[in-house]
């Protein structure tokens, strides 16, 4: 197994498209490095992608956020505007492992590592938040809801990889969460998750919504029909019902060692509404956090 | 924490009760202490286990020859390489043990009976290689259909593990093999009798599922044989004796050729009691002539070590209105793993035992399937039929609308109760802690909403066994204390402070070990919660010892007869007695240490016993639960662990295992269970989805220490480590229910069962209004 750590991002995709075992990005390892023990990686080329600036950093301009893909959940957590503006990103983020893990798990290995369960997924998807991706023919742009296309499938080719995620300015009267349900109460991953973003007017009315969520198909799933039951409404029970009902009809989940089908579709609902009251709180300018 | 209780007889201690810091605390915090895996040795090769890719499949061919022949590898073995084994079964601290089963666990022979079987071992320079080599023995399988759960073993037509097993304790013997190694009754009066005159009769069947010891440091040991057949083996174990002893009838060596030295151990629970890795790394090491370190990893360790065993059962209770239990009976059935050999005989005897009851009628089966085969685990056997035996009672309270606490006072097994496996009580704790839970503030604290309180009792027998300790005066005074029973719980510090009380020694003038195999006579090892018991035995047996020669030296110095001299308890010295009292001054232990030479040379106090009079343990927990109705998760909001200890002679580690003890507890309740899928294989091979409690999971686990002192032990101890890991079960079982009004009769009571479970509760309710 041959180890590079490249300081540009051209250098690394030129690695990625020259090699031609099976190279690998490495940013935090908290998944790669699992999956090398456990024999289910065996990469001929490791790319480490810590040296590289551009993917350390967060950008602040015009009010939203350039995050690089290398940034891990304790530095979001350290960044108090990113904190104030899209709470649920960062404590979707910080609800990854333990503290220890924190430390090294990046947004990017989170997304890359095509999990349906990846916790910062539904809450990027929430936000409306875009990648950023570098490949041999320049850079282009996806949302984070196009990035996973099955379970550990990704819209990247070959020599591709991920710069940075941009996160759109907080709208105004806007409000973020995300919850996942775990049966313990940390060490887990989520059986459910869910991420939720809104938007109000003056009289409370919401004009944008979007909800996405995690671990219920073979990728996280931005649920349109929930915005929509959303939008237009003062968030009344009603509203919210319909919108936790869209979320339980997106879930085409599987029975597995987590959760049974059944389960994961009745707990969409529950943490559908419970996220929306959340961000709800939030819109409304009351702070605190969901844990 | 609370303080400790005070007892009308703790006034007689100065140390014992007290909390001093553990002799072995600060090389843990600072991580000098030497667990199984940080001894290495030069010349040390890594040992690697090859294990089985089926689940149930005949062994048609081994060839190691490629293995062999690759570059760095030093060693192949297979079962062949062992000495052969007879399929005999004997008694053996809390279990059984059977050598040939013993030796087909440690290695496979002509079929492997579960997935991660061992199956052949290697010994090479490094990890890289060995792994390597494993890939290059080549094995034929033909594999078997294969049976996980335990009812389904016991059907007819089940796949059998061994064709020619014939259920033991059944008159006439069947004339048909079976999965059922076994059958065990317990009989006590009539309960069909008992059962007519009832006039509530409430009968349950219920599941659990296997559960881990989940200690956090896995199996480990470094072993290495010299040319003339000296072996040295370095373990993380529970009984270095028993290792010794296992490795020698394993291999057909004598057990003077094997020295076993305990590592500090993390964790046991139970589990480290029997041999995996060792034989091999012996026997590499011999065929290497290099020493040989093996190290599981955590998936090895939870799909080829432990668990203790899942269950399927059924109980039934009979009461008189006036709240009597009139009859009990039990139908369990346990699952042994692929081997025979589960608790289920252990299951019997403790399920009505925090009880007196006229009739009990218990019934238990042994049952192999394709599963790794179980071992000891914390009182083994018994949280499982207790669980369901204290589900039903606190049913019976709520039907006979009787408070849980005053229905169990009513029943109590106190002071001459006969127990349905046989002995008659002396003094026990059961109804001292079912008062005390009456009287704590947590039983008369308000609940919040979605939660509710359960209370179980609980009874642990604990064991003695063979103990040696030494304790050896040194030339100033100091003292030297060696024990053979492995220290996981504190029982340094506790050996100390009874030496000490015994002595008036100051704590920090004895430094104490855990011998090795060969500074001791035989020791059995740590279990059953006889540690403390057993070498507390011994410890005060040999300090007494020391006052006695102590007593002779400074007669022999004095020159008076030997009963002239006397051993003056409340100072710590020897002083002339009788009519010659004041005549010379007295002398402490550093006085007669420094005349040992030309009294008679050194002074070493010595005991070797076999422990009698172990006294059982009982408790009576209380738990607060909270349950999520959208989600069915269920949170501990508070927990009261109340237990009889004898005496706490470190009441922070009688505490601690009294924890411990109930945060495993809350996981076999809540999350912990081996999940497979239809083809057999284990799916939760890691702490990931094996779900031990986190510490979040957790409130502060309140205790209460009971002593009812345990007359056969000089200072009154009782084991603590084992009765705390009963209650906990039912315990919450019966919390939910009162918190949701349903009845669970599975464990773990996981969110999406509970969910399940109380939507169909909700359903029916819909349905009837
Ligand atoms: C104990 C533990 C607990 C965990 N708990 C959680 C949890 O609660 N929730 C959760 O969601 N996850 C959890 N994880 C998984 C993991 O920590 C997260 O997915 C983490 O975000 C991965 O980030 P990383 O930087 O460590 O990724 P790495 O392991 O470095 O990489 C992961 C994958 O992404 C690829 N990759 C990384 N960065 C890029 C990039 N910029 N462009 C292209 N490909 C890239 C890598 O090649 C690799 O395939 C846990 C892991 C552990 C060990």
């Amino acid at each position: 197994m041959r180890y590079e750590a490249p300081e540009s991002v051209e250098k690394a995709c030129q690695l990625l498209a020259d090699d031609v075992g099976h190279a690998r990005i490495l940013a935090g390892g908290t998944d790669l490095l699992v999956q090398i023990k456990t024999d289910v990686l065996d990469p001929s080329l490791l790319i480490d992608i810590k040296k590289i600036q551009e993917l350390r950093e967060i950008n602040t301009g015009s009010g939203g956020f350039r995050i690089g893909a290398a940034v891990t959940g304790a530095e979001l957590k350290e960044h108090d505007g990113l904190r104030a503006a899209w709470p649920g990103i960062v404590e979707a983020a910080n609800l990854i492992g333990s503290t220890q893990v924190q430390g090294r798990a990046t947004l990017g290995g989170n997304l890359c590592n095509g999990s349906p369960a990846a916790d910062s997924v539904p809450a990027l998807i929430a936000a409306g938040a875009k990648v950023v991706i570098a490949g041999p023919n320049g850079r282009r742009e996806l949302p984070v809801e196009d990035i996973m296309v099955g379970v550990r499938k990704l819209a990247l080719t070959k020599g591709e990889l991920i710069v940075s995620f941009i996160v759109p300015p907080r709208p105004k009267q806007g409000g973020d969460a995300y919850l996942r349900f775990i049966p313990r109460t940390e060490m887990d991953i989520a059986v459910v998750g869910c991420g939720v973003s809104l938007q109000l007017d003056a009289d409370g009315t919401c004009t944008f919504a979007r909800l996405a969520l995690g671990a219920v198909a073979e990728r996280p799933l931005l649920v349109g029909d929930a915005a929509k039951a959303l939008i237009g409404s003062k968030l009344d029970a009603k509203a919210v019902d319909v919108a936790a009902a869209a979320a339980s009809a997106a879930c085409r989940p599987i029975d597995d060692k987590r959760g049974t089908k059944a389960f994961r579709i009745k707990v969409a609902a529950v943490l559908a509404r419970r996220t929306i009251q959340i961000a709800l709180d939030r819109a409304h300018g009351k702070t605190g956090t969901t844990h | 924490m609370q303080d400790k209780a005070k007892s009308p007889m703790s006034s007689e201690f100065s140390v014992v009760g007290t909390r001093p810091v553990r002799p072995d605390g600060v090389d843990k915090v600072t991580g000098r202490a030497r667990f199984g895996a940080d001894l290495n040795l030069s010349g040390q090769l890594t040992g690697a286990v090859l294990r089985s890719p089926h689940v149930h499949a005949r062994v048609l061919k081994i060839d190691v020859s490629q293995a062999l022949a690759l570059e760095g590898v030093k060693a192949v073995v297979t079962q062949k390489d062992f000495a052969p084994q007879v399929n005999s079964t004997t008694a053996f601290g809390e279990g059984t043990l059977n050598l040939m089963h013993m030796l087909t666990n440690v290695l496979a022979g002509d079929k492997v009976l579960f997935h991660g079987h061992p199956i052949a071992a290697v010994a090479a320079t490094n990890a890289a290689v060995a792994k390597r080599a494993l890939k290059l023995i080549k094995v034929d399988y033909e594999v078997l259909p294969h049976v996980i759960d335990v009812d389904e073993a016991m059907a007819l037509g089940a796949p059998l593990l061994f064709p020619d097993m014939i259920t033991e304790g059944v008159k006439p013997a069947p004339t048909t093999p079976s999965n059922i190694a076994k059958r065990i009754d317990i009989v006590l009066g009539d309960v069909e009798a008992g059962f007519k005159v009832a006039d509530v009769i409430i009968e349950r069947s219920f599941k659990t599922a296997p559960v881990h010891q989940g200690y956090i440091e896995p199996h480990a040991c470094v072993a290495t044989v010299s040319e003339d057949g000296q072996a040295e083996l370095w373990v993380s174990t529970q009984g270095h004796w028993i290792v010794r002893m296992l490795c020698a009838k394993l291999l057909g060596w004598d057990i003077n050729k094997i020295k076993v030295t305990a590592a500090e151990i993390g964790g046991g629970f139970g589990g480290k009691t029997v041999v995996y890795l060792e034989p091999l790394a012996l026997l590499l090491s011999q065929k290497s002539r290099r020493p040989v370190k093996m190290v599981m990893s955590r998936e090895d360790v939870i799909r080829a070590t432990g668990p203790t065993s899942g269950s399927s059962m059924t109980v039934k209770i009979g009461a008189t209105n006036d709240g009597r239990i009139v009859a009990g009976e039990a139908l369990l059935k346990y699952q042994a793993g692929a081997l025979p050999g589960s608790p289920v005989g252990p299951g019997c005897m403790c399920a009505f035992a925090p009880y007196d009851l006229p009739n009990v009628k218990v019934t238990g089966y042994d049952v192999v399937s394709n599963r790794p085969k179980v071992a000891a685990y914390r009182a083994p056997g018994a949280p499982i039929s207790e669980y369901a035996v204290e589900a039903v009672v606190d049913e019976l309270a709520a039907t006979l609308k009787m408070d849980p606490i005053e229905f169990r006072l009513k029943n109590v097994a106190k002071q001459g109760t006969k127990a349905a496996y046989g002995p008659k009580f002396g003094p026990v704790g059961m109804a001292e802690s079912l008062e005390a839970a009456k009287a704590s503030a947590h039983w008369r604290t308000p609940l919040g909403k979605n939660q509710g309180r359960g209370v179980a009792a609980g009874f642990w027998f604990n064991i003695g066994g063979e103990t040696t300790v030494s304790l050896v005066l040194n030339e100033d005074g100091t003292l030297g204390l060696t024990a053979g029973t492995p220290d996981i719980g504190g029982l340094r510090a506790s050996l100390c402070m009874m030496a000490s009380e015994e002595l008036k020694v100051p704590l920090e003038k004895i430094r104490v070990q855990i011998g090795d195999t060969n500074q001791l006579g035989y020791n059995f090892l740590t279990g059953g919660s006889r540690s403390t018991f057993s070498s507390g035995m011994a410890t005060v047996e040999a300090a007494r010892d020391i006052k006695k020669e102590a007593v002779r030296r400074a007669a022999k110095l004095w020159e008076l007869p030997e009963e002239a001299v006397e051993w003056d308890s409340g100072s710590g010295s020897v002083r002339p007695a009788g009519p010659n009292a004041g005549k010379h001054t007295p002398m402490t232990l550093v006085d007669i240490a420094r005349i040992a030479g030309k009294t008679g040379g050194p002074i070493v106090g010595y005991s070797r016993l076999n422990a009698h009079g172990a006294a059982p343990s009982f408790a009576c927990h209380i738990a607060d639960v909270e349950v999520d109705p959208e989600t069915g998760k269920a949170s501990i909001v508070r927990y009261t662990a109340i237990q009889d200890a004898g005496r706490a002679i470190h009441p922070s580690y009688v505490e601690g295992q009294y924890q411990g003890g109930v945060a495993q507890g809350i996981g076999w309740a809540l999350n912990e269970e081996y999940i497979y899928g239809t083809d057999g294989k284990l799916q939760n091979a890691g702490f990931l989805d094996y779900r031990i409690p986190v510490a979040s999971d957790l409130p502060m686990l309140d205790t209460i220490i009971i002593e009812v002192p345990n007359p056969t032990h000089p200072y009154g101890v009782r084991g603590v480590g084992e009765t705390c890991i009963i209650p906990p079960l039912a315990a919450i079982s019966n919390a939910m229910s009162m918190a949701t009004g349903v009845r669970f009769a599975e464990l773990p009571m996981s969110p999406p069962k509970v969910l399940a479970a109380l939507d169909k509760a909700r359903a029916a309710n819909t349905a009837k209004m």
